[in-house]
């Protein structure tokens, strides 16, 4: 797990994305870092609204404009800018190097189109194979990701399949011309549970196949405890919490985080009242200043309530929470030790 | 023991399929067939189960939004099936419903006020306008929302505030029953806490009973005093949650039960993957449903499976059933 070892394939350095709002500009991704390295799995956490999707989709570039306005920063792959580069050359990478599978199966896969169709035509466009070679690409994929008989399914429309079977469709989509890096926007929510325990299988091992990484969106801890490497916990736009999987699972830093995870039913307590937190999401266009989560906190200080809160590193330096907790002043110090002592309970 | 509020036995509902120029009917979709629950009073029952398996249809029959096609549904021991419509109006008082999504279920011109009163001018529980506002903004308070916010329309809420409406909507009238049909499942964690506190303060506070269907079995084993676990409209298991959990004896339950995701990253589970998916309910594989995809499957599974009890050593009665042939 050292750094030297595995050299990220994605570097996202400052990303800021612009939604326009009421006639105003609103970064909806603030100022997000991370990296990706090869072969490993970083989960970006977070609730509905927290800019966890607009990432995702900021990477490949397929934000619609508007409402979108502008992204700044700077994501490097293979030594390019993605946000600089001509829509030509994107085109060569979105969906063969980078590819994505998104929430809800239904609505990624053409109705009026047969699936094999439509997987002929991502062969045809990323890797020019035509006719019979094409088809034998296609079969085998198919083949990978657990459907049977994919000579008769070839021939069927997205409607005549199910969930989980279209799911395994679109996995095998974006893995077809076997990309370096793999997008998933919640692969499972869509799923039921035993559905859901089968793609997660299948994912995890293709990804030990094929090496490659994946960036996984969710807003199930349950599954970043699965699959994840790496974890980053977004809340309002930015990234307050990142580190690898076992640390932030043992040492939840940042109040969020905790909140987040204890909200869960049969974590904090099994029977009686869940551990829920108090308020609701800031709007996009009204964040509070300071820490964005200080009004729903509980370990709010005065130095909360205004400027830029910095990243610290908790134990590990790879381990960095955006909280004046960890600032080490007598003042954290005093909640910390409050803090944990209520975690004991 | 007390009276149970809600008895339902042998329940079918068959939704005919036509087709052909004459639209004979060809076949059925056999939604749910054949099953039997109790609900007691103060009582939570959880119906889990993945698409496909009824669990929506069961919670419509049961107070007899549609029609079943055969059974029995007994409330406070009176047989709901032979009802009138003019009985049917008054018995209804007692049942209400919160649905998957807040949003589709509120009528986007009317006010939230007048949404959450309309309940309790039909039914004559309030006599007029002032009335039903002072009645209204109560429950608002009720449900953990302000009552300035009377006159607001549904769009200006979140989801999580949105379904806080549909809960107010559904106390109005003072029901004994609740139908919360996925109440909880399009919201975050953090706001599904919220409502998950909501509900059972509620039910507390005002002695209700749920009928809680849910996919989610951390939500269930949370709420739920009873569970039942459905497959294509078959009961596979049913016993109280702490038994259930503890001890599942249908194969069903413990791959539902084995695909519940790690809570850490260490965890080491004995995971139980089941292959394919569940079959179409028009032509249900015969005996135990679930034999299609079941790791122990035998030829003897076509045939109807046993029913099996397990005593509660403390009361003596039956306190898990379920149908299979293993032990």
């Amino acid at each position: 797990m050292n750094k030297e070892q595995s050299l990220p394939v994605l570097e996202v350095r400052q990303l800021k994305t612009y939604f326009q709002l009421e006639r105003a500009p609103y970064a909806v991704v603030d100022d997000i870092s991370f990296d990706l390295h090869a072969g490993k799995t970083l989960a970006i956490v977070g609730e509905s609204g927290c800019g966890k999707t607009v990432t995702a989709l900021s990477i490949l570039g397929i934000l619609p404009t508007p409402p979108m306005l502008y992204s700044e920063g700077e994501i490097i792959y293979r030594g390019r800018n993605l946000l600089t580069i001509s829509e030509k050359e994107m085109f060569k990478i979105r969906g063969s190097t980078i590819a994505m599978i998104f929430q809800d199966p239904t609505n990624a896969l053409n109705p009026v189109y047969t699936i094999g169709n439509q997987l002929l035509e991502v062969v045809e466009l990323h890797l020019q194979l035509h006719g019979e070679e094409a088809l034998e690409r296609v079969i085998n994929a198919l083949k990978e990701v657990g459907i049977s008989s994919p000579e008769e399914r070839l021939y069927d429309y997205p409607h005549q399949l199910s969930g989980g079977m279209k799911q395994r469709i679109m996995i095998a989509m974006a893995l077809i011309c076997e990309p370096d890096i793999l997008i998933a926007d919640e692969p499972t929510t869509a799923l039921d549970v035993t559905i859901q325990a089968q793609v997660l299988d299948l994912m995890r091992n293709l990804q030990q196949k094929n090496g490659m990484s994946i960036l996984l969106i969710t807003h199930d801890m349950g599954i970043v405890a699965e699959i994840a490497d790496e974890v980053a916990v977004m809340y309002a736009s930015q990234i307050i919490e990142k580190g690898p999987v076992q640390e932030i699972f043992q040492h939840m830093a940042h109040p969020y985080t905790r909140a987040l995870f204890n909200s869960r039913p049969g974590h904090g307590a099994v029977q009686g009242k869940l551990h829920a937190i108090k308020g609701s999401v800031p709007p996009l266009n009204n964040y509070p200043t300071g820490c964005r989560f200080h009004p729903r906190c509980p370990y709010i200080m005065e130095k909360c309530k205004q400027g830029v809160v910095q990243n610290f590193c908790i134990e590990n330096p790879s381990h960095k929470a955006k909280c004046w907790l960890y600032d080490a002043s007598p003042e954290s110090q005093a909640k910390l030790e409050y803090k944990s002592m209520r975690g004991k309970e | 023991m007390t009276e149970a509020l809600l008895e339902v036995r042998n329940l079918r509902k068959y939704f005919p399929i036509y087709s052909g120029i004459l639209r004979q009917k060809t076949a059925d979709v056999n939604a749910v067939d054949g099953i039997d629950f109790t609900i007691y009073p103060g009582d939570v029952l959880g119906m889990v189960g993945e698409s496909g398996s009824g669990k929506s249809t069961v919670g419509r029959a049961s107070i007899r939004l549609i029609e079943p096609t055969s059974g029995e549904i007994s409330f406070l021991g009176q047989n709901l099936l032979e009802f009138n419509k003019k009985q049917l109006k008054d018995v209804r008082r007692n049942f209400q419903m919160v649905f998957q999504s807040p949003y589709a279920s509120l009528n986007p011109r009317k006010t939230i006020g007048d949404a959450i009163g309309e309940g309790l001018l039909y039914h004559g529980l309030v006599k007029n306008r002032n009335e039903q506002m002072d009645k209204v903004a109560e429950i608002l308070t009720l449900v953990g929302l302000s009552p300035d916010m009377i006159r607001r329309y549904p769009h200006q809420f979140s989801g999580g505030q949105q379904q806080r409406i549909c809960i107010g909507r559904a106390i109005a009238i003072e029901p004994k029953l609740i139908v919360c049909d996925e109440a909880v499942s399009a919201l975050d964690v953090s706001v599904q806490a919220q409502v998950l506190n909501l509900l059972a303060e509620l039910k507390h506070k005002m002695g209700l009973s749920y009928l809680f269907i849910s996919h989610d079995l951390s939500v269930i084993r949370h709420l739920c005093d009873r569970v039942v676990v459905l497959y294509l409209g078959k009961v596979m298991e049913s016993a109280s949650t702490e038994e259930l959990f503890k001890n599942p004896k249908h194969p069903y339950t413990q791959a539902l039960l084995s695909a519940i995701p790690i809570s850490h990253p260490g965890e080491v589970k004995n995971r139980m993957i089941l292959k394919g998916e569940i079959p179409s309910s028009i032509n249900p594989p015969s005996g135990c449903p679930f034999r299609t995809r079941c790791p122990y499957a035998q030829p003897i599974c076509a045939l109807t499976p046993p029913k099996k009890e397990i005593f509660d050593p403390k009361t003596g009665k039956p306190d898990h059933v379920y149908h299979c042939i293993l032990d």
